[in-house]
């Protein structure tokens, strides 16, 4: 059974369709990425598999359960890591994970999830006293103090530095690595490429693309762009590379067929006896593919 | 899989936790338990030295009259205007949100906040009756205690229910201190907690006999009072009281929202396209 199963939901707000036909398929065990501009329907559609929100229509599967229904056994099951939300501000960071702890069958110890996220030195400070980025770790801290099947992680690194961020990171690999399933929306496509089995981009309330980091959006195939120096005598380079230099000198070069043009690059090369400086074939980041996919989405 | 945790215990942790978290909001805890305290002191020291003589009786200090009174002013704001706004804010700021996605029944947060409301006016009244008995000679006949319970479990009771209906019914966190004072404290003036007065105006009376403070007041006042002799059971005010308390509830049980407002100040609008 997959963990999230998800036919043609829809929300609307009055005229606004915030959700507007969305299909999703989340396995057991899979880290997933919702990823989208602010507005597209990525927070509306996790509050609704949460249980936070009701839906217009469509079905949706929650671990078997269906969210709407207000059912404890689904609260048990899963852990929710909310965002722009504040934390009980006059309790302290151990006594909050007990008092959610206490609320699971089977929690984790508070020692051990404080340390897991990293408070140990301010486990009894209060959440008030906390930095931004603390208490982030705090919500992380009360999403796995359950010891959830399923963990919704809204946003959760934005505001970190880029060490928290590569601390939470690790934390999220652990938890994969323990089976769980994960579903996460991010702004942050670093943290798509490096943590999400598969992503999806959801722009005016459909799902518009979906893949796996690698592959979204054709993006393992297709055009590539190379790059080089331009030679000092470079008056017969192949057809694709005859264009003018930019202002560091370099040729650089969008091609649908890269194997093909790099062969005749370098070809052409070899046979001059000529070294091509600062050399390189790239793929499009998994940021310029959801910046284009997105645009696209947005009629722009 | 372990044990699913109990309802009892579940509640009696939010009970605990609601405490805390009450004592650790200073601004709560001192207009709640000190505030209702120095009408007390304030009142003895304009009408101190005014004693009620008996015929054949001891004497009295008003004290006598205004203690109970403020007592129950105090444990009226304890649960109304304490619940009320501090639900109001914890709705707005996502907490009641935080406590719905985790496994809690309903039932266990709603014990648990309504008897720490109750829990802590029971703690402002008895802070006014001890500092009216060691200091101004307040004293109740052991034979009324029972109504003096029951009244008191009665009208916090009450209390209770409304400040769950304003905390659902307020618009904002921010907002409801001032809903709740501006309700309250007339009130207060149409309920004989301040002064009783003589002969009211006709809509003074009305209002004062439709809400319940006066009716809370009157019946505490009664346990207390060295001219009478009976138990002090008043069925008449403990309806009224009973009557608010569930209308109270049944507001709250049907506009409550775990959710914060589309419009409150850290809400989400999902409405809202591509803010960027």
């Amino acid at each position: 059974m997959s963990a999230i199963e998800v036919r043609g939901l829809v929300k609307h707000y009055g005229e606004v369709r915030a959700v507007d036909g969305v299909d999703l398929t989340i396995e057991a065990g899979e880290v997933f990425a919702l990823l989208g501009p602010n507005g597209a329907g990525k927070t509306t559609t996790v509050e609704i598999l949460e249980g936070h929100r009701d839906r217009d229509a469509g079905e949706v599967g929650v671990l078997g359960f269906d969210p709407a229904d207000e059912n404890r056994e689904f609260r048990e099951r899963i852990g929710i890591v909310l965002q722009s939300t504040s934390i009980i501000p006059e309790l302290s960071v151990r006594e909050i994970i007990d008092l959610f702890g206490a609320m699971y069958p089977k929690p984790r110890r508070t020692a051990e999830v404080i340390e897991i996220v990293g408070l140990t030195e301010k486990a009894d400070a209060r959440i008030k006293t906390l930095s931004g980025g603390q208490v982030r770790r705090v919500d992380l801290a009360l999403g796995i103090v359950g010891d959830p099947d399923l963990i919704f992680l809204d946003e959760p690194t934005t505001g970190f530095d880029p060490s928290a961020r590569r601390n939470s990171w690790s934390l999220i690999q652990n938890l994969r690595s323990l089976g769980k399933t994960i579903l996460l929306t991010t702004h942050y496509m670093d943290e798509a490429q490096n943590l999400a089995d598969r992503v999806a981009v959801i722009a005016g309330g459909v799902i518009v693309a979906q893949g796996t980091p690698d592959t979204l959006g054709g993006r393992a195939i297709g055009a590539a762009r190379v790059t080089f120096r331009k030679p000092d005598d470079a008056a017969d380079l192949p057809e694709p590379f005859r264009v003018e230099a930019d202002r560091d000198g370099l040729i650089s070069v969008q091609v649908d067929n890269p194997t093909t043009a790099l062969h005749q690059l370098t070809e052409w090369a070899v046979r001059r006896g000529i070294d091509l400086e600062r050399l390189a074939v790239t793929r499009p980041s998994l940021e310029d593919v959801y910046l284009a996919i997105t645009q696209e989405a947005d009629g722009g | 899989m372990g044990e699913r945790p109990g309802l009892a215990g579940l509640s009696l942790r939010q009970l605990r936790y609601e405490n805390k978290i009450f004592w650790r909001t200073p601004i709560a805890a001192f207009f709640t338990i000190f505030f209702p305290l120095m009408f007390l002191l304030l009142f003895s020291a304009l009408f101190g030295d005014e004693v009620i003589e008996i015929p054949g009786r001891e004497t009295f200090s008003v004290a006598q009259f205004y203690a109970p009174a403020l007592a129950a002013f105090a444990a009226g704001s304890a649960t109304y205007t304490n619940l009320g706004v501090q639900t109001a804010f914890a709705r707005d700021q996502g907490i009641l949100k935080r406590f719905r996605g985790a496994p809690l029944p309903s039932s266990a947060f709603m014990i648990g906040k309504i008897s720490s409301g109750i829990w802590i006016a029971f703690l402002a009244s008895a802070l006014m009756l001890a500092v009216g008995a060691v200091f101004y000679d307040v004293s109740i006949e052991p034979k009324r205690l029972p109504a003096a319970l029951i009244t008191f479990l009665l009208g916090a009771g009450c209390f209770a229910g409304l400040g769950m209906a304003l905390g659902a019914l307020a618009p904002t966190g921010e907002g409801s201190p001032a809903i709740a004072n501006a309700t309250y404290l007339p009130l207060a003036f149409a309920s004989d907690v301040f002064i009783a007065i003589g002969e009211p105006p006709v809509w003074l009376k009305v209002i004062g006999d439709v809400f319940p403070l006066k009716h809370f007041v009157n019946a505490f006042q009664d346990a207390f009072n060295p001219l009478t002799d009976d138990l002090a059971f008043r069925p008449t005010d403990w309806a009224v009281m009973a009557a608010w308390g569930v209308f109270g509830a049944l507001i709250a049980w049907r506009f409550f929202a775990w959710q914060p407002r589309e419009s409150g100040p850290s809400a989400k609008r999902p409405g809202r396209q591509r803010a960027d």
